[in-house]
């Protein structure tokens, strides 16, 4: 496997003026200097963004995403910026910088393991824009509405949450999360970890052209940011960093199929690629089908909106597992009986597949990949890796 | 408080907890209405009511330490803010070189002390005054937003030293303050302190160089006083400093955009020999040789700001533990320099030649020749953009000995290669390396405003990149807010 891919920070020799402040601002050193440039050392930069602010140029503010990073030798020597190098895994190179902060950084590498590979963003995706806001710099959104989706007897609340970033540009794609920091300290004084959430929303916002977004939110037991999150009245302020995330992407090409398989909050990103689709490719020739998992219709999450959406726009395939008087059905196993389906889609190459919910999902759903492929005659391990390193195939678990 | 945020609980933005500090709150408050009246007689000709596109420093921490909006300038929240204090910062040269930095004026450099603040003040009342004019024939909003940045920031840093008067220096301090406002650069009776202050700014390429020449003294003066050993000082020069690197960025792109436009026009038109002056400034451009005459004219007067090459008064400074060398700290030496020497470049029997000082009393020489080496980087960047262009010609800065007015070479009359020459000959040649009375009409009558959003003047090349990543086409200024 080829070495991770790395966003680097460099500074623009062109246009820097050499004033030093970049370097007497790092709190960490990481900007150093020589008679001829000022130059980051991409050992030692972490992206805090201190820098960026105070440069008087704009210089500072250069990205280019490296196999090997650029050394201080390199950078010495320049006159001007290199150009961004054509990188072997080819255009989608450059969009599989998922976030810029270590923090965020390491929570998607987690919720990617399940795919058992280098995440890779379908062809005909749009560029994602990553990182806009971080810690130091969070944008500030408004919270504009906050429902209960859930039915009012269910054991869970979950929660469709609207925030809207007024005149901050923050754009997003289908399947980017944000991330949320709740207010205040933890038991120790520190702040509070980022938390990541999916945008339920599409590109364009929850209505067409609003600087807006939605997320789906459980209220988790002593969860410190789902409490904060759902608990915040219309009119809050909140502070969100991201957008995160460049490779669980909705594909562009209308003639792409798409598996959605999900379960509870899941299925937040899978609202807005129907959104996507429903809006901008209305016609489109490629299939969408949705395998969504709950313990009963009145726990699974936009059931009723979901009901109204036709089904040439989108398959659904609803599974129950606390039904009382009939039996548990899993996302699984509905795979499983749709299996004609499901191994048709297969042997499409424009189709895609993504997965979204609890990690405890994985292994079910793709055994009954196994056992379907099995029945087609075809081998799941093969098609699943070719299908990852050609951008089709998804997992974002937690 | 929260020292890293501003104050905007009272009348003046800052972070050194004035609410509490009610003296120094009144004297700044008694203060304030006397600079609004100065800023109104001299600051900005004809756009006080214009909403600009301004940067103003809301925090001294990184992460927030400037917000962009739309501001009326007799509006803008000048403010005292010093960057963050360090418990643990020690005087580090000198003779107290090892002690804890002084947080209070110590009572025997009282006197030095003043001396320096004022001086340092003075120049930044100054150059607002130099530049006042010129906002009517800004070559596009872009640069008349810099130009207002610039005026605006000028003003924050008199405010620092005001500051600094009134909090540590009592009623001299208080009265030293208010001459602030009551000398006026280039008056009769009453100019300012130092003479490359009393000079006008007629043009924007003046201006430009100005900004790249001057303000980088300006730069250098505060990086020396940055590491002073009085910390209030260090610590209200190294947030100035953040500040002064917008100044030079305006100096070193505007002078750059200028030759970037020069260069194109000559390509364009096929001339290949930078000298075919009139051929050039029929192109409604300024010729290569005059831009070269104009940076012999600011560096020569900026050379003068470092006062004589030798001078008791810098040793003292250091020895005291007040005025620091260009970045002190990374120096290896024993930061007390009472055994070693210092080249100089003084004149001896009708020749230039370097003697060897005691480096205590050179360090005015020492801090020159780092300005000088600041300055070269930027002439160098300069000619890789003619370079690129494939234009032959080349800028150099002038001698040292060149056109002086203070020190070593004041009597005397040299070339730019530092060759002496006397008084006739110096007659003859003097209008080849100084902008004449004609080259300063041509470079007047480019200078017509232009204020369509996005447009620029023909004599100067669009920017890079737009100020906090504003497209080409942003309304800097509002003209007729």
């Amino acid at each position: 496997m080829n070495a991770p891919l790395k966003k680097q920070h460099l500074i623009d020799p062109e246009i820097c003026i050499r004033c030093n402040t970049c370097e007497e601002t790092c709190p960490i050193d990481a900007v150093t200097h020589d008679n001829n440039n000022y130059v980051v050392d991409a050992e030692i930069c972490n992206y805090c963004m201190d820098c960026i602010s105070p440069c008087p140029t704009g210089a500072i503010d250069n990205w280019r995403v490296v196999a090997k990073p650029y050394s201080l030798e390199d950078q010495y020597s320049w006159s001007d910026l290199p150009a961004q190098e054509e990188l072997e895994t080819g255009d989608a190179a450059g969009s599989s910088i998922e976030a810029l902060e270590d923090e965020v950084g390491a929570l998607l590498e987690e919720a990617r393991k399940g795919l058992g590979g280098k995440a890779v963003a379908p062809h005909s995706a749009s560029k994602p824009t990553v990182n806009l806001y971080n810690r130091g710099k969070p944008a500030k959104a408004t919270v504009t509405g906050n429902f209960r989706l859930t039915h009012a007897d269910a054991d869970s609340d979950v929660r469709h949450i609207i925030l809207d970033f007024g005149d901050q540009p923050f754009s997003v794609l289908e399947g980017q999360s944000i991330g949320i920091v709740a207010p205040g300290t933890d038991a120790n004084g520190k702040p509070h970890l980022v938390r990541l959430y999916s945008i339920a929303s599409s590109r364009d916002g929850e209505r067409p052209n609003t600087n807006n977004l939605a997320l789906t939110v459980k209220r988790e037991p002593n969860g410190v940011c789902s409490n904060y999150l759902c608990d915040l009245p219309r009119g809050a302020t909140v502070e969100v960093t991201g957008p995160f995330g460049a490779t669980f992407l909705h594909p562009n090409d209308p003639a792409a199929n798409v598996i959605m398989i999900c379960t509870g909050t899941g299925s937040a990103p899978f609202r807005a690629f129907t959104e996507r689709r429903r809006r901008a490719m209305p016609d489109a020739p490629g299939r969408l089908l949705l395998f969504f998992g709950a313990r009963r219709p009145e726990e699974l999450p936009y059931f009723g909106p979901l009901q109204k959406v036709p089904e040439k726009l989108l398959g659904k395939h609803f599974c129950y597992s606390r039904v009382p008087g009939q039996p548990r059905v899993y996302v699984q196993d509905r795979i499983r009986s749709e299996a004609a389906t499901v191994s048709a889609l297969l042997k499409d190459a424009n189709t895609h597949i993504y997965i979204c919910g609890l990690k405890g999902m994985e292994t079910g759903v793709d055994e009954a990949f196994a056992d379907v492929c099995r029945g087609a005659s075809t081998e799941w391990t093969a098609l699943k890796a070719a299908m990852r390193e050609t951008g089709r195939y998804h997992v974002e678990t937690y | 408080m929260n020292l890293m945020n501003v104050d905007y609980t009272t009348k003046i933005p800052n972070n050194v907890n004035l609410a509490e500090d009610r003296q120094v709150l009144k004297a700044l408050e008694g203060w304030h209405p006397g600079y609004l009246d100065w800023w109104n007689d001299m600051g900005p000709d004809g756009f006080q009511e214009s909403l600009v596109y301004l940067r103003t420093a809301i925090s001294v921490d990184p992460k927030g330490w400037a917000k962009f909006d739309y501001v009326k300038m007799p509006e803008y929240r000048w403010g005292v803010l010093l960057a963050p204090q360090d418990e643990n910062r020690l005087v580090n040269f000198g003779q107290h070189k090892g002690e804890k930095a002084w947080q209070e004026v110590p009572g025997e450099y009282r006197a030095m002390l003043r001396r320096l603040v004022v001086i340092q003040g003075d120049t930044e009342p100054a150059s607002v005054e130099q530049q006042r004019h010129l906002g009517k024939t800004a070559p596009s909003l872009y640069d008349m937003r810099n130009l207002f940045q610039v005026n605006v920031e000028e003003g924050r840093h008199l405010w620092a030293m005001v500051y600094l008067l009134q909090k540590y220096f009592g009623r001299d301090g208080r009265e030293e303050a208010d001459d602030l406002l009551r000398r006026r650069s280039g008056d009769e009776d009453a100019p300012r302190m130092l003479g490359a202050f009393n000079e006008a700014t007629p043009d924007w390429l003046s201006f430009f160089m100005f900004t790249f020449f001057t303000d980088r003294d300006g730069k250098m003066q505060l990086e020396s006083l940055a590491q002073s050993g009085f910390d209030p000082l260090s610590r209200t020069t190294r947030f100035m400093l953040t500040e002064e690197a917008h100044h030079m960025f305006v100096g070193e792109t505007g002078v750059g955009r200028v030759l970037q436009r020069t260069c194109d026009a000559m390509k364009a038109a096929g001339i290949e020999d930078p000298n075919e002056i009139e051929k050039i400034r029929a192109l409604g451009v300024i010729d290569l040789p005059t831009i070269q005459k104009k940076m012999n004219l600011h560096y020569s007067l900026s050379l003068d700001l470092f006062g004589s090459e030798v001078s008791t008064n810098a040793a003292n400074f250091y020895n005291a533990g007040l005025k620091g060398r260009f970045q002190e700290t990374k120096i290896e030496d024993d930061h007390r320099l009472t055994n070693d020497t210092y080249p100089v470049a003084k004149l001896v029997n009708g020749k230039i030649t370097m003697v060897d000082e005691p480096a205590l009393t050179a360090l005015n020489m020492r801090l020159r020749d780092d300005y000088t080496q600041d300055c070269a980087k930027g002439v160098e960047r300069w000619n890789k953009i003619i370079e690129k262009t494939g234009v032959n010609f080349r800028l150099e800065l002038p001698h040292t000995a060149f056109h002086r007015d203070i020190g070593e070479f004041k009597d005397i009359h040299a070339t730019p290669k530092g060759i002496i020459v006397g008084d006739a000959e110096w007659a003859k040649v003097k209008d080849g390396y100084l902008p004449s009375k004609a080259d300063g009409d041509f470079i007047e009558s480019l200078m017509q405003p232009v204020s369509e959003p996005g447009k620029f003047a023909g004599w100067i090349a669009a920017p890079k990149v737009g100020i906090d990543n504003k497209p080409g086409d942003f309304e800097y200024v509002m003209i007729a807010a």
